[in-house]
């Protein structure tokens, strides 16, 4: 029996050679393309010629280079403590009191209702909101005006001063529904027994919330500050319909926009590369983290 | 019990302060309430575009944004459809995301079968391998892939952007599915072995059709995925024939001649696919997205 299952389990990798064969040429052959280029400078066209560490060195003293990068980590603290600060008060109040005072049913409405813009395409979004902000005839403008706060009005995205945040309220608009889905997932593998339990020991419906449901969904809670912030690293289509970086060189610049225009309009390919290149090495690490609080979790589950 | 004025309060600061010493079942009803209308607030811009996409133009100036449309007109749509060959936009879209769908499920099922089943030496590795692939930033690859696909005449079609959609989509796949296929019981793959089943009939006989459920979650979620993408498309599909519905928004929305509400009837046209993908594959995408996150 044993050894017939042994030789049984010979000759599955056959099965893997399709998959692995389209990812090689696919995925891992470009990006190390893309680290060779690093080095070079290329205008896409003719033979790129060796740098060295030139390109790094231009980024290290490129003020846009790196205000792409603190853009990009103020875009990440506000979509991950935003949204996922709203998700948990939404999923527990979900979870643990609309649904139990007025059905699934309802919870589930409101669940819905709130993940819908996560499933709209993100640039769909960014024209929504690019029109609603619009500064002449836009819907925010035209009501302040209406109402008597002319004053206010203002060129939302054009503004240096709003450009950013501007964004920032879109993504949290967008990115409210995903922890939302995910805690209220969590929330119902916790045992309800262990709230009445505590419910008994008289503790308060805050007690309760920080020191049940809080440490028991850790694990989704790191999940969804990672992903998010691995997420967060990738925003391309906002910036490209909204604000492409601007006003000026930088106010709404991030690095995945930037290799962009660096790759496709400037015709700077060693210069996108390079940049490409520093934010995947940053999503690795990440990534890896990532990897490792999930396998430390499922360490804790085999005890 | 929760307290729903706390909440409240944190969701709606000071809203319901009056009805805190109120009876319960007012304080259930003022919870239900603050959130609807949070959801209100929440699908207000969603409601602005749909309300604007049905006036003229004249309309928008005379009545503002925030006032119902007099009547359905539907030059300010048919205006968008047309500027923007939607028709021939949502085909692309649907034939990408389709195949792109079921190509990255096929690849998910074969790496899976070997990984999950099989257990071959080193798969710690490749999966390691195929999960930082599902994290790497689209730009990573962009610009080797834009010019390897010109050289070898995969720039400017479908089957490029499905080809390396598909690729990418397969590594989240693969990473999902083994670690399903790893608890999957060894008794019934042990008895089939013994009823001489080979390893085709063992993966369809057995794998898929006792899987279709995590199945369509990852088509749909696949589907879904490559549908709102835009970068890929943006780079690899120029010409008007072949792009996709977001690229071609774009593009409308970028038009500053354009007349202000078939603005809004594009980005209308943009919602309305995902309105319906929506109520047809509700389920299937909360448990997409939950399974993802943690096994």
């Amino acid at each position: 029996m044993n050894r017939k299952s042994a030789t049984f389990n010979k000759g599955y990798w056959v099965f893997l050679v399709p998959g692995v064969l389209i990812f090689l040429v696919l995925i891992i052959l470009p990006i190390l393309a893309n680290i060779g280029i690093s080095f070079t400078t290329w205008a896409g066209t003719g033979t790129p010629v060796w740098v060295g560490w030139q390109n790094f060195a231009k980024a290290s003293k490129d003020s846009t280079f790196w205000a792409s990068f603190r853009n990009n980590l103020g875009v990440i603290l506000v979509m991950v403590v935003i949204p996922t600060f709203m998700g948990l008060v939404l999923a527990t109040t979900l979870t643990d009191y609309i649904a139990r005072k007025f059905g699934t049913g309802v919870s589930n409405f409101l669940r819905a209702g709130f993940y819908f813009p996560q499933i709209i395409p993100i640039l769909v979004s960014a024209i929504v909101w690019k029109w609603i902000l619009q500064p002449d005839w836009g819907v925010v403008n035209t009501v302040l005006k209406s109402i008597g706060l002319a004053s206010l009005a203002h060129n939302w995205l054009g503004d240096s001063g709003t450009a950013l945040a501007s964004v920032m309220v879109m993504l949290i608009w967008i990115q409210i529904g995903y922890p939302l889905i995910i805690f209220m997932a969590a929330m119902q593998r916790i045992d309800p027994e262990l709230y009445e339990a505590a419910q008994i020991d008289g503790a308060s419906w805050w007690a309760k919330f920080f020191y049940l449901t809080i440490p028991l969904i850790r694990p989704e809670l790191f999940v969804v500050i990672l992903t998010t912030t691995i997420y967060s690293l990738k925003l391309f289509a906002p910036i490209y319909a909204m604000t492409r970086g601007g006003p000026g060189t930088s106010t709404t610049m991030l690095p995945s926009y930037f290799a962009y225009k660096n790759f496709f309009e400037t015709a700077q390919v060693g210069y996108g590369a390079t940049i490409a290149t520093v934010l995947t090495c940053i999503v690795v690490i990440l990534t890896i983290l990532w990897i490792r609080v999930q396998t430390g979790q499922e360490y804790r589950e085999t005890i | 019990m929760a307290n729903p004025t706390l909440i409240a309060e944190q969701i709606f600061p000071s809203s319901s302060v009056k009805h805190q010493k109120r009876t319960r079942r007012w304080q259930d009803w003022a919870t239900l309430i603050i959130l609807l209308l949070f959801l209100m607030v929440m699908l207000l811009p969603l409601v602005i575009i749909t309300m604007n996409a049905f006036k003229t133009e004249d309309e928008y100036y005379a009545t503002g944004a925030l006032s119902l449309p007099q009547s359905l007109n539907m030059n300010a749509l048919q205006k968008a459809w047309e500027s923007t060959d939607y028709a021939t936009k949502l085909t692309n879209s649907a034939i990408i995301s389709l195949s792109t769908a079921a190509l990255a499920v096929g690849l998910s099922l074969f790496n899976a079968f070997a990984l999950g089943i099989g257990r071959i030496r080193g798969r710690t590795f490749v999966l390691l391998f195929f999960l930082l692939a599902t994290t790497v930033p689209a730009e990573a690859l962009a610009y080797p892939i834009y010019y390897i696909f010109k050289q070898v005449g995969l720039y400017n079609t479908r089957t490029g952007v499905i080809l390396l959609s598909a690729a990418l989509n397969s590594a989240f796949g693969t990473y999902l599915l083994s670690s399903v296929f790893s608890t999957f019981p060894k008794e019934l793959i042990e008895a089939a072995v013994i009823d001489g089943a080979n390893k085709l009939q063992l993966l369809r006989r057995i794998l898929i059709p006792l899987n279709i459920p995590t199945l369509s979650v990852l088509f749909v979620f696949f589907f879904i995925g490559t549908w709102n993408d835009f970068f890929l498309p943006l780079i690899l599909l120029i010409s008007n024939a072949k792009q996709t519905v977001p690229v071609a928004l774009s593009m409308a929305s970028a038009e500053h001649s354009v007349v202000i509400t078939s603005q809004s009837a594009a980005a209308l046209l943009g919602i309305v696919p995902c309105i319906i993908f929506f109520f047809l594959f509700q389920r299937s995408l909360t448990r997409g997205i939950t399974a993802g996150s943690v096994k």
